[in-house]
């Protein structure tokens, strides 16, 4: 039978918060452990939303040195305004300004409902070179019919560093808004060309607001 | 600062190596269990001369996203390797929309391409290649990769998906094939279970794991 006499300060390890009470690795003592390496940090839900920003050391926010890697998942981005597509943007002053120098790559495979065209290629109009301005997501918009939306992941590489220009990547599937439908697969990638740290990120659309969806923050560690 | 009142062996349980010690069902005691994370692994499927790998359960509104990761898919025959997804009913048919693109890479230097390829869906019931041709059969060619399928149990959005595996070719010589599919499954029911299956022959071997995304 159990024995209940135990408080969380009982036991012969330092607390600390978030973490686990686990066995050490000889299983004669105890430690503090992280489950797995892909870490919840924090949840934003759009509701009529003219961004969303994720600013570290706000609201529970962690985007420092404490993971090499950051995250973001994308559940069911729905634009409030036709044709608007889901772009990116990066703060080195915790969200002050939204405006660090890009350099970015945008191709994307696509295939209409009607099944008469589709293909895959390089977008000229959606990278940037040394660009302020937010990266897009997408070629065209996303449909605001009642069940469009867009889905996928970005990760940010090693934002708190101040030796290294900051790298990502991303990957989508949307529906675009256009006559009969069409699958729209992008990929993103670049670098923030700046040796100051990242620590914030704002997500948007380019017109209009966010008028539902999920973004999730996720730390991933060594 | 902790307090050395309790030491390892004072806790009514068996010590294991790495696991962590968590209140038991009955929240009157203690028990010892695996630590938690946001990729939580649902289910292992492993083939042996199976028909198809089906994943009927788990899928559901405790997660946002679903993962499945391939290791080593090995076919009984050459073949494409395929999904389906099931929409209500008990079948693996719901109408799909996709794009498909691939690299491939002969072994004697051949190919080097990057392009669009005719295996996408319009508004198909039809199972997805994900392979994007058949596969080599040889003892040590598998296929391995991932795929995630965003929001499933959502009654109002239609459900994406994004697939990218490695695959050898079938054919002299042999081709290494690197797949990236995606779309849409053209249904707000929610998607309550996905299907793996070659599109002939069975899956002689190889591992799916299901994982769901806190």
């Amino acid at each position: 039978m159990a024995i209940s006499k135990f408080n969380y300060n009982s036991f012969n390890v330092t607390p600390v918060a978030s973490k686990a009470l686990a066995f050490n690795s000889d299983a004669d003592g105890f430690t503090t452990a992280s489950g797995s390496s892909m870490i919840l940090i924090k949840t934003l839900t759009a509701s009529s939303s003219g961004t969303l920003s994720f600013v570290n050391g706000s609201s529970d926010v962690v985007l420092d040195d404490t993971y090499p890697v950051y995250k973001f998942e994308f559940i069911n981005m729905h634009p409030q305004t036709n044709d608007k597509g889901l772009q990116v943007n990066v703060s080195i002053d915790t969200g002050s300004n939204y405006n660090v120098a890009k350099t970015t790559t945008f191709f994307r495979a696509y295939h209409y409902e009607h099944g008469n065209e589709g293909g895959l290629a390089y977008q000229t109009g959606h990278d940037l070179a040394q660009g302020t301005g937010f990266q897009d997501f997408t070629e065209g918009g996303i449909s605001n019919d009642n069940d469009c939306s867009l889905s996928g992941e970005f990760f940010l590489f090693s934002p708190s560093n101040t030796t290294f220009v900051k790298h990502f990547m991303g990957k989508f599937n949307l529906i675009k808004s256009a006559a009969g439908g069409v699958s729209i697969n992008s990929f993103v990638a670049g670098y923030a060309n700046t040796t100051s740290a990242v620590d914030a990120v704002q997500f948007k659309m380019n017109a209009g607001n966010i008028d539902a969806g999920k973004i999730k923050l996720y730390g991933i560690s060594d | 600062m902790a307090l050395s009142k309790a030491d390892v062996n004072n806790i009514n349980v068996t010590a294991v190596a790495s696991k962590a010690i968590q209140w038991n069902s009955a929240a009157d005691g203690f028990e010892v269990g695996t630590l938690g994370g946001s990729m939580v692994l649902l289910t292992t499927a492993t083939a042996s001369g199976s028909a198809n790998l089906t994943f009927d359960s788990s899928i559901d509104s405790t997660f946002d996203s679903y993962v499945f990761k391939f290791i080593n898919i090995h076919p009984s025959a050459s073949a494409s390797f395929t999904v389906n997804f099931r929409d209500g009913s008990t079948a693996y048919d719901a109408t799909k929309t996709t794009s498909y693109f691939r690299a491939y890479h002969q072994e004697n230097a051949g190919g080097g391409v990057l392009a669009f390829d005719s295996f996408e869906l319009n508004q198909s019931t039809a199972f997805q290649d994900l392979s994007g041709d058949s596969v080599i059969t040889d003892n040590d060619s598998g296929i391995s990769g991932t795929l995630q399928l965003f929001g499933p149990s959502s009654t109002t959005f239609i459900k994406h998906f994004m697939a990218n595996i490695n695959s050898i070719k079938a054919g002299s010589p042999p081709e290494m094939k690197d797949s990236y599919t995606a779309g849409y499954c053209n249904v707000t029911a929610a998607i309550d279970g996905v299907q793996f299956k070659f599109d002939s022959g069975n899956i002689d071997s190889g591992i799916i794991k299901m994982y769901g995304i806190v």
